[in-house]
């Protein structure tokens, strides 16, 4: 089994097309949306937290792929704007999946953006706002 | 024993020994206080953290007409300043947000925007837009103005901050069952998280605990430029209980400083947003301590371990003034990334940043000893322990 959650850009020619329809009929994919957004005329987004066995999850994303859907994982969304970063430490014990860890020697907060699950909570508890959402 | 005047002729020679707070500790467990004492000169403190009680005065020059600023109403970037003193003077609070700001109508406010951004944005020499109106006289008719301005043209731009450099702090923890959002950052129910705002054994009047070389007049690291302590800063409360090794337990002694914002960096004055709280400046001071004695070099070397602070609840004691600790952690526990309160392990976070602090600390050390910084004799005491002086809570009245 594969489960992730990875961001998706629709360029705007294929806003209209039941795109994620296609993935549980002919994929048999599983799927939860976290984030949309859909304007007509404009590049969709989507967040989707994706799973399904490793094959068809595989030539699910082969298929969105070959559709011209942009495809990122979503540990990238949360990026952390160094000039801004202080290294306090008071967002390390709000983050839930320990992704901010205090360096023990240097005393630097260290972000390890594999863990980051995006759920934006440091984004405002940071006092200079040096976490960033991108997508 | 040692005077600050031969320190001094030992830093104009190239000879003086600088230390950080950090590096005198191994030293003092190496060698021992008395040998310390007599090879090192300066120990350098530093901090880095938000400090509400800050803010900036400035002198603009006079338009032409005049106008008289004092009783008018004046914004920077949209950021009311208090005008009320003569002509074209003004003070820009940290903590002061625009009248549009939603506050906390929309809950938890951003407070994207303050005076402490405002005082950021000013240092790093970016122009300014001053809105002003008064209410013209004969002498000064102009009623309205509106201009750029930019540090380099002001007459006066300087930082005067009335209470900076906490010598300890509270962990603030919610005991409560629903998130709040405090000047101690965002504090989950339960016992979700705590909160300690200090650089611990950097901190600089942790490191001289009874103020034996901090006093009015100490030349100091202010917002990466040259600064004094000017007064005690308010709420200075040196009668707070002390621990064995004579540093206080809980929140104490405090410094009012002040520096000329021109020669401060951007990298070093800090707008900062306190989520479901308002704007504030995040300030970096760091202050040398003259080494003139065994006695002051073992009070330098206090570790973490054996500096300590209270635990307090902030969803109901803080607010409500309700006195009492739910337990005492010493800055080694709170730096091990969990302390445990009513026998639950819970997660700490800094508000302060110790790496910038530690940064600090180096930056005054290179200062000193390339016969840059001066130190300087305070020219009165800070009110010590024994002094009689108080931290009085408000007696409410209406007669």
């Amino acid at each position: 089994m594969a489960s992730k959650k990875i961001v998706l850009h629709f360029p705007h020619r294929l806003v209209n097309q039941p795109i994620v329809y296609k993935l549980v009929k002919d994929y048999d994919l599983q799927f939860n949306i976290l984030k949309a957004y859909v304007t007509p005329q404009e590049e969709g987004l989507m967040i989707l937290e994706l799973t399904g066995e490793d094959i068809n999850f595989n030539k699910g994303i082969e298929y969105l792929t070959s559709c011209g859907v942009k495809i990122q994982p979503l540990s990238q969304d949360v990026i952390r704007n160094e000039i801004k970063c202080t290294d306090c430490g008071v967002c390390v014990p709000i983050c839930p999946t320990g992704a901010l860890v205090v360096d023990p020697i240097t005393r630097k907060v260290n972000f390890y953006d594999n863990k980051c699950i995006a759920c934006e909570l440091c984004v405002k508890a940071c006092p200079t706002r040096a976490m960033e959402v991108r997508f | 024993m040692k005077t600050i005047k031969e320190i001094n002729e030992k830093i104009k020679k190239g000879e003086v020994v600088v230390v950080t707070a950090e590096e005198i500790i191994d030293l003092v467990d190496k060698k021992g206080a008395k040998k310390v004492a007599q090879e090192v000169d300066v120990v350098t403190t530093g901090t880095f953290g938000p400090m509400c009680s800050s803010g900036a005065y400035f002198n603009i020059g006079h338009s032409k007409p005049r106008i008289k600023l004092g009783g008018g109403i004046c914004k920077l970037n949209d950021v009311p300043v208090y005008t009320g003193f003569a002509a074209v003077d003004f003070y820009l609070g940290a903590t002061a947000i625009p009248d549009d700001d939603p506050r906390n109508k929309v809950f938890p406010g951003e407070f994207k925007y303050g005076g402490g951004h405002v005082i950021q944005e000013i240092v790093g020499g970016k122009d300014v837009r001053l809105e002003a109106t008064a209410y013209g006289t004969d002498c000064y008719p102009r009623k309205k103005l509106e201009t750029l301005i930019n540090i380099k043209d002001l007459n006066e731009a300087v930082l005067f901050n009335i209470r900076n450099c906490y010598q300890n702090y509270n962990v603030a923890v919610n005991l409560s069952d629903k998130i709040i959002y405090t000047y101690m950052g965002v504090l989950k129910p339960k016992l979700g998280n705590a909160n300690y705002c200090s650089a611990g054994q950097l901190s600089p009047l942790l490191k001289d605990p009874y103020y034996k070389t901090i006093g009015i007049g100490t030349k100091i690291f202010l917002g990466g430029g040259i600064g004094y302590v000017a007064w005690q800063g308010t709420q200075h409360n040196p009668a707070v209980k002390r621990k064995d090794n004579g540093v206080p337990g809980a929140p104490a002694g405090t410094l009012a400083v002040i520096g000329d914002l021109k020669q401060m960096k951007p990298e070093w004055l800090l707008g900062t947003s306190m989520l479901g709280y308002g704007a504030t400046l995040t300030i970096g001071i760091g202050v040398p301590i003259p080494i003139l004695d065994e006695e002051i070099v073992k009070y330098a070397a206090i570790r973490d371990e054996r500096l300590f602070t209270q635990v307090v609840d902030y969803s109901q004691a803080y607010p409500q003034m309700v006195p009492g600790s739910l337990g005492e952690v010493n800055y080694a526990q709170l730096k091990s990334g969990e302390i445990t309160v009513q026998g639950k392990e819970v997660a700490t976070g800094n508000l302060s940043s110790y790496s910038k602090a530690r940064e600090i600390a180096e930056e005054l050390k290179s200062w000193i000893k390339k016969g840059d910084f001066l130190l300087t004799e305070a020219v009165k005491a800070l009110p010590g322990a024994e002094s009689g002086y108080t931290f009085k809570p408000l007696r409410e009245r209406l007669k």
